[in-house]
């Protein structure tokens, strides 16, 4: 995938042999930088969504596989781990590193040099980068975890935009597939970066209250502990005739919803369901 | 010498710049906000009679084209502001606690059957029907009020009269006749109105639901590719339209360039297909980015119903509906950019969304790029032309001039080299008039319309 015409240096023909063998290396490793820039900027790009709108799905999900394809082929490689520790050590520039990202999309027959070309970036972008790289350099510590880290970061990516608030909860606590080492990771992360502790807050922040001291939250658990989960479960409401239609207080919400209404009512039935699910709550908890 | 199609010597007949006027009055705020105005779809109706823009700020722009007098022999019909609403408000979800965007992302016409116009225009969650009509006469002279509407009073009611109608200035009115929300717990994408012209299907990131017109409190669910863990997602759904003529056949397209074509009476559920098509990928080419610039971002039937077309991000390709294992034509749009692939992905420009169309007669197709430029193919003659959409290049009834980006080398004169295209400027929608060799064009807050120049 790399360009082989790379321009070699002048050599005499004695050292003809360790200099094909040092371009070798020089450019295998050229392409793993490479790759793990573009490795960065995918996560960068996972994580830094719009908070306010929802998240473009076909997006992130494409974001995904790219960097999953790159983990398979670092992993594949052996290189993930030595990477990752060749990162935090060298004082590379992550400017630098984002340059020679132009090599990977280069094609073979291509044997010009790299142009720095003029392409219009989107304001904050290069900023953002140059953060986030540092926190990711702190944050690949170990090679299980940073795996693991990973995967949890993509899933939650478009979790935490799916699922209300009160599912997220839920289903935070109940798989915890990201092990103590989380706690570590949280406290690197807030060590590491002053400049973005929002973005990366928010991604963590669910972590947070998972892992949080059982104390006050286990009587709200209990109280919860017989609630019809289904009920919050937007999909099966959502799709309709999908299966036996249940019936449920959403139900009965949408019958009553005209059929042509002015454009400032329409934004009332998610008012209308947060009253419903609250009475039902007031209703577990009154024990009626 | 490259030459232009034969059949297309476009000229730039109409442009409408649509920061002017109307937008800011109907909303009742001075929005400084620009980008409101972004042109997110542009559809004619059946007839081409009509067009209708949908933009970033939830308003939709109904243009008619005028009816050709005689006395102009030599022009067709311009396209004039006939009716402009506002159809999505920003709304906000409770529950997730994030904003849902007011912009339309789709409009479609429904075929006219009476002397009103409907339309459906969709947001990221909404669906509204639309009825657009016309006023052109008043009724005067009732008994009980007065013309001001005030009640007359009783005693000086002597006589009884007919009401009479008068002529009135010609009032357009927008009226939402159904709204169908809450059936997409994702984004549409796309909605396309079925040929028996009483249901619809609309389709999010994961799901595909089909409606009845006159139904809005539930639809059915045909196609969901949601999996059980959300971890295990790698592919969503990017289009999906209904056969022209089949009103049981529909296809949609997914984020890892494949198709699928679907027979509702096979079962209730659509989630197998009955048709697969993909293009074996080429493993020469083989990068990082393959999977996404493989995302299909439009599928569009032709008129015939026999082909449809797929726009990914680099290529356009034309199916065979009866040849599943490769498509019968395949058109490159911007070849050049296929180097740049990392600065693109870099910059998110690699995740733009271009549509494409079909002209009238499925002869010709037509889709957008970057630096306000848009390609035509003429199938039959393989010849190809890139124009611009920009003001400054294009003066009402010239000529467009024919446009090369200059891929290497030595750069010609009148040539644009790949460094100096602005990415910010891209051509996402386009359409084409049904009959004519008219298109519209959008160019960010811009619409653009040419047509055929008579000689």
């Amino acid at each position: 995938m790399f360009s082989k015409g790379t321009k070699r240096k002048f050599s005499d023909g004695g050292e003809a042999i360790s200099d094909e063998s040092l371009l070798g290396a020089r450019v295998a490793s050229s392409y793993s930088l490479q790759r793990q820039s573009l490795l960065d900027m995918s996560l960068i790009k996972l994580q830094l969504c719009h908070m306010l709108v929802e998240p473009n799905l076909c997006r992130s999900v494409l974001i995904a596989n790219t960097v999953r394809q790159i983990q398979e082929e670092m992993t594949h490689d052996g290189s993930w781990h030595m990477v990752t520790e060749a990162f935090c050590s060298a004082g590379q520039s992550p400017s630098e590193r984002l340059v020679a990202t132009e090599v990977l999309c280069r094609s073979r027959e291509q044997d010009a040099e790299p142009k720095l070309f003029s392409v219009i970036s989107y304001e904050g972008c290069r900023e953002e980068e140059v953060v986030a790289d540092e926190t990711l350099c702190s944050v690949s510590v170990s090679n299980t975890v940073s795996n693991v880290c990973l995967a949890g970061r993509m899933g939650q990516c478009w979790e935490k935009s799916e699922l209300s608030g009160v599912e997220r909860d839920e289903e935070v606590l109940e798989d915890s597939r990201l092990g103590s080492g989380e706690d570590e990771e949280i406290a690197t992360e807030d060590g590491a970066s002053t400049e973005s502790p929002k973005t990366i807050g928010q991604v963590f922040g669910t972590f947070e209250i998972k892992n949080g001291s059982p104390g006050p939250d286990s009587a709200l658990e209990e109280l919860f502990s017989d609630v019809d989960t289904s009920y919050y479960d937007l999909d099966t409401m959502l799709t309709g005739m999908q299966s036996a239609p249940k019936m449920g207080p959403y139900d009965l919400l949408d019958s009553l919803a005209p059929s042509h209404s002015s454009p400032s009512i329409v934004s009332t039935p998610n008012c209308r369901s947060d009253l419903n699910e609250l009475d039902h709550i007031m209703e577990i908890i009154v024990g009626s | 010498m490259f030459l232009p199609l034969p059949a297309l010597h476009f000229a730039l007949c109409e442009k409408s710049n649509r920061f002017l006027g109307n937008g800011h009055m109907l909303t009742g705020v001075i929005s400084s906000e620009p980008s409101a105005d972004i042109i997110s779809t542009v559809e004619f109706n059946c007839s081409g009679e009509l067009l209708a823009t949908g933009d970033k700020g939830g308003r939709v722009v109904i243009f008619q084209r005028e009816q050709e007098s005689k006395n102009r022999l030599l022009s067709r019909g311009e396209y004039n502001v006939y009716s402009t609403f506002q159809s999505h408000e920003p709304e906000f979800d409770y529950l997730k606690s994030l904003e849902i965007e007011e912009k339309i992302n789709k409009i479609r016409w429904l075929p006219q059957q009476n002397a009103a116009h409907f339309l459906l225009s969709a947001n990221d969650k909404t669906i509204k029907l639309w009825k657009i009509s016309e006023r052109d006469k008043r009724a005067e002279g009732y008994n009980l009020k007065d013309e001001d509407g005030r009640l007359r009073d009783q005693f000086r009611i002597t006589t009884l009269r007919v009401p009479v109608l008068m002529p009135m200035d010609l009032m357009v009115e927008a009226s939402p006749r159904r709204i169908f929300a809450n059936a997409h717990t994702y984004h549409i994408n796309s909605i396309s109105v079925n040929s028996d012209y009483e249901t619809y299907l609309s389709a999010d990131d994961l799901r595909i639901n089909l409606w009845h017109l006159e139904i809005t409190d539930r639809s059915f669910n045909i196609v969901d590719i949601k999996p059980a863990n959300m971890e295990e997602l790698t592919e969503v759904i990017t289009a999906a339209e209904c056969h022209p003529h089949q009103c049981n056949v529909f296809v949609y397209s997914s984020s890892k360039g494949t198709i699928r074509l679907c027979d509702t009476r096979a079962a209730a559920l659509c989630d197998r297909h009955s048709k697969f098509f993909e293009e074996p990928e080429d493993p020469s080419s083989r990068s990082f980015f393959s999977e996404i610039i493989s995302s299909i971002s439009d599928v569009k039937f032709s008129h015939s119903g026999r082909y449809m077309m797929t726009r990914d991000y680099l290529s356009v390709k034309v199916w065979d509906l009866n040849m599943e294992n490769r498509p019968v034509e395949t058109y490159q749009v911007h070849e050049y950019l296929r180097s740049k692939l990392c600065s693109l992905y870099e910059n998110d420009c690699i995740f733009d969304k271009f549509e494409c169309c079909w002209n009238g007669s499925d002869s010709a197709i037509m889709t957008g790029s970057y630096n306000n430029f848009f390609r035509m193919f003429d199938r039959n003659t393989r010849r190809d032309i890139t124009l611009e959409a920009s003001r400054e290049n294009s003066k009402p009834r010239a000529m467009l001039k024919p446009r090369k980006v200059c891929t290497g080398g030595k750069r010609k004169k009148d040539e644009i080299s790949v460094d100096s295209l602005d990415f910010n400027k891209k051509i996402l929608h386009t359409a084409w008039h049904p009959k004519e060799n008219v298109i519209a064009v959008a160019a960010t807050n811009n619409l653009y319309i040419f047509q055929d120049k008579i000689n």
